[in-house]
């Protein structure tokens, strides 16, 4: 059980991040931070002790396999984890052409 | 399982670095070393699609986010209300961190996972798919409608970013 709880100290640094930094940059850094801990947190719980990974060989008995379900889950959930890292870096990127700093307690004109 | 121990303990030292430190830059360069962490934990648990993938992607992430850090250094400020901040946030964590307890308490042993639904996969994948590879397997076929849908959600962030760095915006009167 120390390995879920060392992860779960993982997601709150990251949830720590999120909520009380300032910069924009920080706050995407502490949201991927939180994407690796849910990420890592799937696949451990799919973990079975001394398994094998879940890839078929001929002249082999099938035993002992790890659980292919959440592996298959987290592999779509890593490159999508990609995508919106980079739609939100675009966001943000627009954000300092508007506004000229990353500090989001700077950013009040929303209008127009 | 010491070696995955003394992985979550460099992932936890090196995120702390990232929140923390005060160069933008650097941490960047912190959470690709966290992101590094979490491919070979993959590698470790049993999962080398995964480690591959993750490695891939954390390279293309931190290009990125290198892209949007470089030449805009700025440092963090630190005035206003900065004991609430602190208190709302740690706060909201005490929450957060009681329900998850009472959720890990309910959770499985660590390896030891229920597998209803991967026994019969692992079992009939190789008969009904063809796939020597499980994960390909439930990927493309078993659960080929989450697949999908998960396409769907890129393309449509792809879209996004398009949308929002494109050079020609509203014509102003």
């Amino acid at each position: 059980m120390s390995v879920y709880f060392l992860c779960l100290v993982l997601f709150s640094i990251g949830l720590y991040c999120t909520l009380r930094k300032r910069n924009i940059i920080k706050i995407v850094i502490g949201l991927g931070i939180i994407e690796y801990a849910v990420n890592l947190f799937f696949v451990l719980v799919g973990y079975k002790m001394a398994g094998r990974s879940p890839i078929l060989s001929p002249n082999q008995a099938i035993e002992n396999m790890v659980d292919p379900i959440p592996q298959a889950l987290v592999l779509t959930a890593i490159v999508i984890g990609l995508a919106v890292t980079a739609l939100i870096v675009a966001i943000a990127l627009r954000i300092y052409e508007k506004y000229g700093t990353f500090d989001i307690t700077k950013i009040k004109r929303l209008h127009g | 399982m010491l070696e995955l121990h003394l992985l979550l303990l460099f992932m936890i030292v090196a995120a702390v670095v990232a929140v923390e430190i005060k160069d933008l830059l650097s941490s960047v360069i912190a959470v690709g070393a966290v992101g590094l962490g979490v491919s070979l934990s993959f590698l470790l648990l049993k999962a080398p699609d995964l480690a591959i993938t993750q490695l891939v992607v954390e390279i293309l992430c931190l290009i990125i986010l290198i892209r949007a850090t470089i030449n805009k250094d700025l440092p963090l400020v630190k005035d206003g209300r900065w004991f609430f901040n602190t208190l709302s946030t740690l706060s909201f964590l005490a929450v957060f961190l009681l329900f998850a307890y009472f959720a890990l308490k309910s959770l499985p042993v660590f390896g030891k996972p229920i597998m209803r639904i991967a026994e019969v996969y692992l079992k009939e994948g190789l008969a009904k798919t063809g796939a020597a590879n499980l994960v390909a397997a439930i990927i493309l076929d078993f659960r080929g409608y989450d697949t999908l849908g998960e396409a769907t959600v890129l393309f449509t962030a792809v879209i996004g970013v398009m949308a929002v760095m494109r050079k020609v915006g509203r014509i102003r009167k």
